[in-house]
């Protein structure tokens, strides 16, 4: 006998429950958005903002303190240090430091005084202010002119209100990964955005399979309400649904406990966006198809 | 699609074997000839961020190098004008690439028109309506976009010999946007001579020194009109301070580095000090001899990038085409400036706008921590795939591998990089590829309970969820589609990832399985399917 999370026949009543969800939902975006404004923005990565980034490791152990010590009275004194894996340092500034001179001016010779030659600079990323202006700018225009294509193209394959359900839930989705890795000042670099956009494509494949169920089911059955149609093919596919995000979270669980430092924000933002893709799928996108139903059918009303 | 087991197995084993063929070089590193004459040799590049090295982004100041080019056709104008007799003075710059001058004569402006169509057809009149006699000129608008275009171009190509010169193997070289260069360096140590190399101007020109106005006052602000300041270095042999030394010099260029045929070190000095020793071309010997002959007894001023490096005394006319650069070179700056002289002068000054430098230590950590944890990730899925749908469950799982190097594959045939942004890519599709299968079972799982046969369940299972898989992956491709036309890099390789992906997904979710169970199906008599 194979085996079977959910059972077939299953009738869970989520139609009910979307209120609860979309209060839910509103409060987590007022408080994602009330984070940022509380942060005064995104902590953006040098990527987006400009700035320098350097990567250090030590022979031994030594604290952020002890560097913060040595680098006193250097253009690094009011940079950010932070431990990054075992006996290794991120020191992060706003100022560009393209010049190599500066660099060891600032860094190497403070260091070498304080520690010896016992530390490697293992990395150094150095990002002018305009690249990163145009960068931010440039992801943003990217990021939304493919919800543009997705909204054309889903509308084509299905109707507006379908697609208008699933480029919402992706805003959704965005937004509380966004909140959360505000929430947690968690630095916006690159890596993150990568994670926007494997949400919002993981989030839309989801949604999709609903949708889609959705929309056979309405052909079949074309007397029935939309809500119940809703609620069967979300039964339907729900043992799909959960098999699926399984699969994917159990993926990233992996990378966020076997990937090591550099990856371990990316991850953390994949498994944020892996549960709440799911969940929006199912609450977001499926209320949005079923409010424009009810709004024709008032519009209707009123004619009569 | 195709009825015939037989062809789509076929298929399958000839896709499998291309990916296959293309992935050898990057698993194994040694093939013995004759072997590696027959097979692909590209490996998969791995990006900077995955192996290590440099990476930076120029910006070709394009608009100083326009600039600088009409100062010098002003030069060349200054003398057409006064051959033709046409009157003028307070011959300048103006503002960004334009000069202006004022005409003396009614009769100028017609004149100055005739000479700038014979003589310069790139340039025009900026403000043709004035009446006034102050007069600027301009680069004709098109020609201005032309040349800038040209700039970027001929910038790109130096940057190209420059870096062919480091001998690091698989730079990569890419024009982005209007007037930016990425170059990356896998593998380089000193990023500091790398940075210098590439991003020093090396603009050579030579310019005789004018000994018959007075630099004092020069310096008090008063330059003598077609004069300029410049500063040389010098180093006191004695106490080895370092003070910089002006020179007044006349503007006008005699010649650049642009007709230089080779430059090398040498050690001539009696210190032992390195120069450079510069050999002209064969045009550059017949200008550099009548240069010299024209201007015995003067000083010729050797600048580099707007710094005098000597000015020596012509003594005579010099024959041969042979020069020297000498100054308080050590071996390794000596070595460098001969080797960007001789991959030549940008013909615009460059910014570096972005720089990462990542060491080989930490490249080779995250790569090993990133497969680690990717194996682990996707051996998690292969066990849950079995317990849970058994029999169907390894052939999604042996889709699922498949799929993983059709992609690397395609990486490597199309020479593409594997960043860790597109690492994000990959594992997207290993996402949407299994649960295009899962789709898959769950459908045939919920035929077979209406009590349809295997066949039928089959059938109707995959044609059900095919419309469903069609329209996720289309909408994966489309949005990946629209971030790799407005994406920048790291953007890009998410997206390319993800298309090849997708399409791989395409092909080993819904097809690749889709022959196995047929042939399972039609070829043994299975009472129970294993779902």
């Amino acid at each position: 006998m194979s085996m079977e999370l959910i059972k077939p026949g299953i009738h869970l009543d989520f139609v009910g429950k979307m209120k609860y969800a979309i209060t839910f939902s509103v409060i987590l975006a007022v408080i994602a958005i009330a984070s940022i404004i509380f942060h005064g923005g995104l902590n953006l990565g040098i990527d987006f903002a400009g700035g320098s980034i350097i990567q250090i490791k030590f022979q031994k152990e030594v604290s952020a303190d002890q560097i913060r010590t040595a680098l006193k009275s250097t253009k690094l004194e009011n940079s950010t240090i932070q431990q990054f894996g075992e006996k290794e340092f991120l020191i992060r500034t706003h100022e560009s430091f393209s010049d190599q001179k500066v660099l060891a001016e600032n860094l190497e010779n403070p260091l070498t005084t304080a520690f010896n030659k016992d530390y490697e600079i293992r990395r150094v990323e150095v990002v002018g202010s305009k690249v990163g202006m145009d960068f931010q700018r440039k992801a943003l225009f990217a990021v939304i002119l493919s919800w543009i294509a997705m909204l054309i193209y889903i509308t084509w394959r299905f109707e507006f209100r379908y697609a208008l359900g699933g480029i919402i839930a992706l805003v959704h989705d965005v937004l509380i990964i966004i909140g959360t890795v505000s929430i947690f000042n968690i630095e916006f670099t690159l890596s993150i955005l990568a994670a926007v956009f494997f949400i919002i494509g993981f989030s839309i494949n989801d949604t999709i399979v609903v949708l889609d169920r959705v929309r056979e089911n309405v052909k079949l059955n074309p007397k029935q309400k939309l809500g119940d149609i809703i609620n069967m093919s979300v039964n339907q596919t729900l043992s799909r649904t959960i098999l699926t995000s399984l699969t994917v979270f159990l993926t990233v669980l992996a990378l966020w406990k076997f990937g090591g430092a550099v990856i371990h924000d990316f991850a953390f933002s994949l498994l944020v966006g892996v549960v709440f893709g799911t969940y929006s799928s199912v609450f977001i996108s499926c209320p949005i198809v079923l409010l424009f139903e009810n709004l024709q059918i008032s519009k209707m009303k009123r004619k009569k | 699609m195709f009825k015939s087991l037989k062809i789509r197995i076929a298929i399958t084993v000839i896709v499998c074997l291309t990916a296959m063929y293309f992935l050898i070089p990057t698993f194994i590193s040694n093939i013995p000839s004759p072997w590696n004459q027959y097979l692909a040799k590209e490996k998969i590049h791995l990006g900077l961020d995955l192996q290590g090295g440099m990476h930076l982004v120029l910006e070709i100041d394009t608009d100083k190098a326009l600039e600088a080019m009409m100062e010098r056709t002003s030069n060349d104008l200054k003398e057409s004008l006064m051959d033709n007799k046409v009157r003028f003075r307070n011959l300048g710059k103006a503002n960004g690439a334009s000069i202006s001058l004022e005409l003396t004569d009614s009769a100028g402006k017609t004149a100055l028109e005739n000479v700038l169509r014979d003589k310069y057809p790139d340039l025009e009149i900026a403000n043709p309506g004035d009446s006034g006699q102050i007069v600027n000129i301009k680069f004709i608008d098109k020609r201005a976009v032309e040349l800038k275009k040209q700039i970027v171009e001929h910038s790109l190509e130096t940057i190209r010999n420059r870096v062919d010169q480091f001998g690091v193997a698989e730079p990569e070289i890419i024009p982005e946007g209007n007037n930016r260069i990425l170059i990356q360096l896998p593998g380089i140590k000193d990023s500091e001579r790398a940075k210098n190399q590439l991003g020093k101007t090396a603009l050579l020109e030579f310019k005789i020194v004018d000994e018959e106005h007075s630099l004092d006052e020069a310096l008090h602000g008063n330059v003598p009109e077609g004069d300029i300041i410049a500063y040389g270095l010098r180093t006191d042999k004695s106490t080895g301070e370092r003070g910089s030394v002006p020179y007044l010099l006349k503007n006008k260029t005699l010649l650049t580095g642009a007709s230089l045929e080779t430059a090398k070190v040498q050690i001539a000095d009696r210190f032992g000090d390195p120069s450079v020793s510069l050999k002209f071309n064969s045009q550059g010997s017949v200008d550099f001899e009548r240069i010299t002959g024209e201007n015995v007894r003067k000083k010729l001023a050797i600048v580099l990038d707007g710094a005098v490096y000597s000015a020596p005394v012509i003594e005579d006319r010099i024959a041969g085409g042979q020069a020297q650069i000498t100054g308080t070179f050590t071996m390794d700056e000596a070595s460098d400036l001969a080797r960007v002289l001789r991959a030549g002068a940008l013909p615009a000054p460059v910014n570096i706008l972005e720089e990462r430098t990542v060491g080989p230590s930490l490249g080779s950590d995250s790569i090993r921590q990133g497969i680690i944890a990717t194996l682990i990730g996707t051996l998690f899925v292969i066990i849950f795939m079995i317990l849970y749908y058994r029999f169907a469950g390894s052939v999604a799982d042996l889709a699922l591998i498949i799929n993983i190097f059709l992609v690397l594959g395609v990486l490597a045939a199309f020479r593409a990089t594997l960043t860790l942004p597109g690492i994000a890519g990959l594992l997207l599709t290993v996402g949407v590829a299994v649960d295009a299968n899962i789709l898959i079972f769950e459908r045939i799982r919920e035929e077979l309970r209406t009590g349809k046969t295997i066949r039928l369940s089959l059938e109707t299972g995959y044609n059900r969820a095919f419309i469903t898989i069609i329209d996720t992956h289309i909408t994966g491709i489309v949005a990946a589609i629209f971030l790799i036309m407005f994406g920048t890099g790291p953007i890009k390789g998410f997206a390319v990832t993800t298309i090849i992906g997708l399409l791989a997904s395409l092909f080993t979710a819904v097809f690749v399985t889709r022959v196995i169970f047929d042939y399972v199906v039609w070829n043994f008599n299975i009472k129970k399917l294993s779902i």
